[in-house]
């Protein structure tokens, strides 16, 4: 049960400009977004208004001109990359388009991976992967290659590898957009359940009606805020006892 | 439609009485259209007097049972075999309210848009959250759930390029509604709505 909803992703007026000079591009501009526990954020905009950037930024896959990204109270740019590297593979979960699964491993090989760059024995990372993969997979499945899964099943192995251990914020770029309406559904239930349980996610979306799963929408324009939709939590009330283990 | 195609179709199945009838028709149509049972009986009584059904044996508590007759069957599988004529409002209000605000000074008509947009996701997230109720949505109400849903994705997608084609024509409200060429001989200023419509709620 969520009792309090601690920032998980903290993006403060952050600003991404490619290249330089004449042909300097502002791809994300002064941008503040905040993202909490237990809360699913979509970003919708139209091609080239900054999302996948923003994405990229709040991964640490890529570095924000001006401004911080904090990610689990930790400043990505105080960061070297090797405590970045490790803070992206303990608290950092990534969903794409086409699940992008490493296509040799199996699908709970592919969720134990993380784990097991981790440091984690095999044992235990198997463990891990399988008991995840239970909330979203069916048992039979669960040791088939890739090219075995129809791509709502890949895509919610890329969901249950995401969400491994202790990772709490899954990143996810069109995770619905290869399937079809009944699927896409279903994964987003599925990032809707995993957020209920304590997850945060920030997921790009060019259909609106994935983006309706979400507590916030926000609209991107020319790599700024253009508009939200829904409202942010409000801070963590600890009187709020009435409703607090009601389904949001 | 009319009450009675309902009818019609629930009998086909099997004879029923009023108020199993009444319950039967909104548990089919996901609950999106309850009648009352006055509705119910003046409706049994037109079919009955059309020969479209009939009155069978009361059940064993004496309740007017009613079946339908083969002149019924025609009717229904006429009804639902017709294609529905598709209306298209061509003066659906939002279409007026963007189309005048291109027309009207001091008015940007991509504020009318995005106070549009904000109030149609709110709606598609209510519909969505329905789908999370517990006990599941059954078949109908799902069903009636994805058109609603899809409906409003529709006008959001429309919304959506509907700011687009502003956005082209230049600072939209100043479009020529002749000739759709961006005017550029005024000089009233309607960068600023003098009346903005920010989007309620969680808008910055």
């Amino acid at each position: 049960m969520i009792t309090d909803r601690p920032v998980v992703l903290r993006m403060h007026d952050v600003t991404r400009i490619h290249g330089a000079g004449s042909t300097a591009v502002t791809a994300v501009d002064h941008v503040d977004l905040e993202v909490h526990a237990g809360e699913l954020v979509a970003v919708m905009g139209r091609s080239g208004s900054g999302k996948s950037t923003l994405l990229n930024l709040a991964g640490g896959l890529d570095q924000p001109s001006r401004g911080a990204v904090v990610v689990e109270d930790q400043d990505l740019s105080t960061c070297t990359p090797g405590r970045l590297a490790e803070l992206r593979r303990r608290h950092v979960g990534y969903v794409f388009q086409h699940g992008n699964l490493l296509p040799t491993l199996t699908a709970s090989e592919n969720v134990s991976l993380p784990l097991e760059l981790d440091g984690v024995s095999v044992r235990e990372a198997r463990a891990a992967a399988v008991s995840i993969l239970s909330e979203v997979l069916h048992p039979d499945v669960v040791d088939r290659y890739p090219d075995e899964l129809s791509g709502g099943e890949q895509q919610r192995v890329a969901v249950a590898r995401g969400l491994i251990g202790s990772r709490r914020l899954l990143l996810a770029d069109e995770p619905t957009g290869a399937l079809d309406e009944v699927t896409a559904e279903a994964v987003m239930r599925l990032l809707r359940d995993r957020c209920n349980d304590g997850a945060a996610a920030l997921v790009v979306t060019h259909d609106a009606a994935q983006a309706a799963w979400a507590d916030r929408v926000v609209r991107l324009r020319d790599g700024r805020i253009d508009t939200i939709t829904g409202d942010a939590p409000t801070t963590p009330q600890p009187t709020d006892t009435l409703t607090a283990g009601l389904p949001r | 439609m009319s009450v009675k195609d309902g009818l019609l179709a629930l009998l086909a199945g099997s004879p029923g009485y009023g108020y199993q009838l009444k319950t039967e028709f909104e548990d089919a149509t996901g609950g999106a259209w309850t009648l009352n049972i006055g509705q119910v009986y003046t409706s049994l009584q037109r079919l009955e007097r059309d020969g479209l059904v009939e009155e069978v044996d009361a059940d064993e508590e004496g309740r007017r049972s009613y079946a339908v007759t083969a002149a019924g069957r025609e009717h229904l599988a006429g009804w639902l075999a017709e294609p529905v004529p598709r209306s298209l409002e061509a003066r659906d209000e939002v279409v007026m309210k963007i189309l005048l605000a291109v027309v009207t000074p001091g008015h940007d008509p991509r504020t009318v848009i995005a106070s549009q947009r904000d109030a149609t996701m709110r709606v598609l997230q209510d519909q969505t959250r329905r789908k999370t109720q517990q006990p599941p949505p059954a078949l109908a109400e799902s069903i009636q759930l994805d058109r609603l849903i899809l409906t409003c994705r529709a006008e959001l997608d429309w919304l959506d390029l509907a700011e687009q084609r502003l956005d082209a024509v230049g600072n939209g409200h100043r479009a020529d509604p002749v000739t759709d060429r961006p005017a550029t001989t005024t000089t009233t200023t309607t960068t600023t709505s003098t009346t903005p419509l920010a989007p309620k709620g969680g808008t910055r």
